[in-house]
């Protein structure tokens, strides 16, 4: 059994803090690592995290990206994007930092779009003050504590009050780990202004034989009336792992939808966290995770409704073959007196293989009379009437289950309001189940 | 709102009805728990050797442990050494032979709870084991049974008269090392039931528990072991009370219940322990450990409770399915007031092939209380066609009261289908309203919804208990509209 290491990793930090001058962001860096070194990674022992094994990723020596600019090629970068990429606001980061070399996106009024330590230097000192760090539902979090110290060249961007943003900001990660095992950090924040609209769209690419971690920490805030989409596409080689934490909290009424598509990669753990902090919220949220190989894939969600009369919505879909691990873990809370909430949770999941898992942890944690919640949850095979129906008609068994598969992983498909995304994904699916047009 | 918030105060200000001590000589060791403890416990009860080499095993295993803290409750510190772990009443050394040699003050204890021993061996036929404090005080029908082959007394006189079969099966479904309060019990525990139904026998009536905590300061740890061989079947009851006391009370058991093939055994509670007062002072800390082993084709296990009592409840029935074709069910009424905290659900094991299983889980929360449902389903690798359906639903009376629900399902196999769903509400308006409109008052309006709400669960106890329990259920519910 290899042992994990984490001592190294204080070496690195202090390399990488000693690169940098004395800053607001220097000192959350410091605090992020006491915490981090207080805590420490994961262990299964830990509710949180109970089926995902994430400190096993730690066996390996990991690089750390330094201060100062990366390359890697063009025909890499048009690799790692995915179709419909030069419509939009084409944001790279190589190895977890913002590289504005490499991206091209449109300037206009409707966004700003730099580095942090750029956006608190100068005029967004108060934005990144108010914002940056602040829930302390995830600082306490190892792993979130690790993303803190190691971030580098972090991303700031600000959607400006009353616009809307025309083409997609679209995060392109590329990770190069073709000479050593990686380590990123890749960190976000966003806010919304009030009555602004604004689509995200995330996806992952890790380059090279070795393996990378990503550990990223996007957090967006949510004004009064705005309207967010927040896609993660995750179609990576085996070798990729990630943990993200979309932290998403709603302080002005609004609305917000996520869709998260993990297809391929490593070990994934993807935190979703809504937390609705003003009256009137809603929020949807879909996930499909159809899976092969050994990939783990795990799927955290969080609502929390902290005030009365808030919507939501959640709907995850798993289907998985192989080796592979799927988990689902969706929590609803209801602070005291946040009553008038409608929250709905469901998880469906269909077991392929015979050496395939499926954990799932479906969660209500209810302090308010006055609410209608709901969780359902079904893991299961594929309807055996329903392939009889199609296979009676003439179709044969194994074009039966792939279109019985894509109806099933249609009903999240469908929630992709981007058409470029969309189409993508589609093609991603019927790749995977082998339906020619 | 005025008359529900004097009905409210009502209920806030009702008695325990139980709460009343019996004035009854015991012999008690005291306080504290040490490897001296565990052996004066077992000289006490003349036992053999091995149960004690047993007992020290498990309570060295105990020392290594630390008190779990994943449920989802909120109480202080547990000091292990403030706890007296042995209570017997002094009536006699030996134990008595018939009703007519017990202690007339303990019959009369058992009256007050509505169980008259002589009563009920006259007309209701169900043979009672009676345990108060620690040790068992009066088994009834103890002859009857034994015409059939079935044995049933308390677990002290098992160990003297039938060692071989309580070495064969004790700590075979539970480990000495299966958790922290199971490794406490299988160290200290005192008495309890054994019951044993031979090949092919079906028990011709409801065999029944009573336990009652009366000394102060005492943590009841009893043992019960139930082993159905192949064929057998058996209708167990259990029921609890104590008394009302300011400082918290432990119970830590264990039940064990073994099924042999096309086995069948149905165990139910009604537990009401002191809750303590409207203030979260006082109580019976509950820490359960109850799991049974379908281990025959085609066994059945059931569980049935409804859990009114304790400060504080931790408590998961499981089910082992081993064998094939085997079902596990699991029905379960927890109702919290006052300050009460209940964390309570199942597991349940598939092991075996085409096995099935069935949760039903409500769960009604008044008051300042916490009630939560905690339950896994596992689908082991080999366990094919395993078929599962849960639920579990929710009702707050009152907006300071809390619900929550953490199930876990975990599937290795692919054609196993499992199913799980569950609510969380408040009574509707219009129920409530319709009920009024018929000339129902709105305390008995929502007796009847609640009523309705568990019915699925009360269904399946037996009958003398399913009136207890809807009884309990209205008492405890009195006053609690909201």
């Amino acid at each position: 059994m290899n042992t994990i290491k984490t001592e190294y990793l204080e070496e690195r930090f202090n390399e990488l803090l000693s690169a940098q001058p004395e800053s607001k962001l220097k000192s959350w860096q410091k605090e992020g690592f006491q915490t981090f070194t207080k805590v420490g990674l994961p262990t299964l022992k830990n509710e949180e995290w109970k089926y995902t094994g994430i400190s096993r990723l730690f066996t390996r020596d990991f690089s750390i990206p330094s201060k100062g600019t990366e390359s890697i090629s063009r025909e890499i970068v048009e690799k790692a994007a995915m179709p419909g990429a030069s419509a939009m606001n084409h944001l790279v980061f190589l190895n977890g930092k913002l590289n504005l070399e490499l991206s091209t996106f449109k300037k206009s009024d409707d966004f700003e779009i730099c580095t942090l330590e750029e956006a608190y230097n100068g005029r967004y000192k108060d934005d990144v003050e108010a914002y940056f760090n602040k829930s302390s539902l995830v600082t306490k979090d190892g792993i979130h504590a690790l993303n803190v110290s190691f971030m580098n060249d972090s991303v700031f961007i600000k959607v400006n009050k009353g616009h809307e943003v025309s083409m997609p900001v679209y995060f392109n990660h590329i990770f190069d780990a073709t000479h050593n095992h990686l380590l990123a950090s890749p960190r976000s924040l966003v806010i919304v202004e009030e009555a602004a609209k604004v689509e995200i769209i995330e996806s992952y690419y890790t380059h090279g034989s070795m393996d990378s971690f990503s550990n990223e920490v996007v957090e967006i805030i949510a004004k009064e009336n705005c309207q967010i989409e927040a896609y993660k596409i995750q179609n990576d080689t085996p070798n990729g792992n990630h943990v993200g934490t979309t932290h998403i909290r709603q302080i002005g009424k609004c609305l917000v939808n996520t869709v998260t598509i993990s297809l391929n990669g490593g070990m994934i753990r993807n935190n979703t966290d809504i937390i609705m902090e003003k009256d009137a919220n809603e929020a949807h949220m879909y996930g499909l995770y159809f899976l092969k190989g050994h990939t783990h894939v795990d799927n955290h969600t969080l609502v929390d409704n902290t005030k009365p009369l808030c919507f939501s919505n959640e709907l995850y879909k798993g289907i998985i073959d192989d080796y592979a691990t799927g988990v689902f873990s969706g929590k609803i809370i209801v602070r005291p007196d946040a009553q008038k909430i409608n929250a709905y949770q469901s998880n469906k999941n269909i077991l392929l293989s015979p050496t395939g898992t499926i954990n799932t942890k479906p969660q209500l944690e209810i302090y308010a009379d006055d609410v209608k919640c709901s969780h359902g949850c079904t893991v299961g095979r594929l309807d055996e009437e329903a392939l009889y129906y199609l296979r009676a008609r003439g179709i044969n068994k194994d074009l039966a289950k792939s279109m019985l598969l894509k109806a099933f992983a249609d009903d999240i498909v469908m929630h992709i309001k981007i058409e470029a995304v969309k189409e993508y994904v589609e093609s991603l699916i019927a790749e995977r189940l082998q339906l020619h047009d | 709102m005025s008359d529900e918030m004097q009905l409210l105060e009502e209920r806030v200000n009702r008695e325990y009805e139980f709460g009343f001590t019996t004035d009854i000589e015991t012999d008690t060791i005291p306080k504290g728990l040490s490897e001296d403890v565990v052996r004066l416990i077992s000289k006490k009860k003349n036992e053999p050797e091995w149960l004690l080499e047993w007992r020290l095993k498990a309570f060295r295993h105990w020392q290594t442990l630390k008190m779990p803290k994943w449920a989802h409750l909120k109480y202080p510190e547990i000091d292990f050494q403030d706890i007296i772990y042995y209570a017997a009443p002094k009536t006699s050394k030996v134990k008595p032979d018939s009703l007519d040699e017990v202690d007339p003050e303990l019959l009369k204890t058992f009256e007050k709870l509505g169980i008259s021993l002589k009563e009920q061996k006259r007309l209701t036929g169900v043979a009672v084991d009676v345990v108060m404090d620690s040790v068992s005080v009066a088994t009834t029908f103890q002859s009857q049974l034994a015409e059939k082959g079935i044995i049933f007394c308390s677990m002290s006189e098992a160990i003297q008269k039938h060692p071989d079969l309580v070495r064969k099966y004790l700590g075979t479904v539970v480990p000495m090392t299966d958790n922290f309060f199971a490794a406490l019990n299988s160290a200290v525990f005192s008495d309890g039931s054994f019951c044993y139904i031979p090949k092919g026998v079906r028990c011709p009536m409801e065999l029944s528990t009573y336990f009652r905590i009366n000394q102060e300061n005492s943590g009841q740890f009893e043992r019960t072991l139930i082993v159905a061989e192949d064929g057998a079947y058996v209708s167990y009851l259990e029921g609890c009370t104590a008394p009302r006391r300011d400082e918290n009370q432990l119970h830590a058991a264990i039940v064990e219940i073994l099924a042999g093939d096309e086995a069948e055994v149905k165990y139910s509670t009604v537990q009401n322990w002191y809750p303590g007062d409207e203030n979260g002072v006082g109580g019976v800390y509950n820490f359960v450990t109850k799991r049974g082993l379908c281990r025959g084709h085609h066994s059945k296990i059931s569980w049935t409770q409804v859990e009114t009592g304790s400060a504080i409840t931790w408590k998961y029935p499981s089910v082992i399915l081993k064998g094939d074709y085997s079902i596990g069910e699991f029905y379960s009424v927890a109702l919290t007031t006052g300050a009460q905290q209940a964390d309570t659900g199942t597991k349940m094991q598939h092991i075996g092939k085409n096995t099935r299983s069935r949760i039903v889980s409500k769960g009604i929360s008044a008051g300042k209380s916490q009630n939560s449902y905690r339950g896994l389903v596992h689908v082991a690798k080999g366990a094919e066609n395993t078929r599962n359906f849960s639920q579990c639903d929710s009702l707050l009376l009152g907006d300071k009261c809390g619900a929550h629900t953490f199930p876990y399902i975990e599937s290795r196999n692919n054609t196993a289908i499992v199913e799980h769903e569950a609510t969380t509400s408040k009574i509707g308006e219009d129920q409530l309203f319709y009920c009024e409109q018929r000339g129902l008052d709105a305390e008995k309006a929502v007796a009847l919804i609640v009523t309705g709400f568990a019915k699925e669960v009360m269904n399946n106890l037996p009958m003398e208990f399913a009136v207890e329990a809807q009884k309990l259920l209205a008492v405890s519910l009195e006053g609690s509209v909201g």
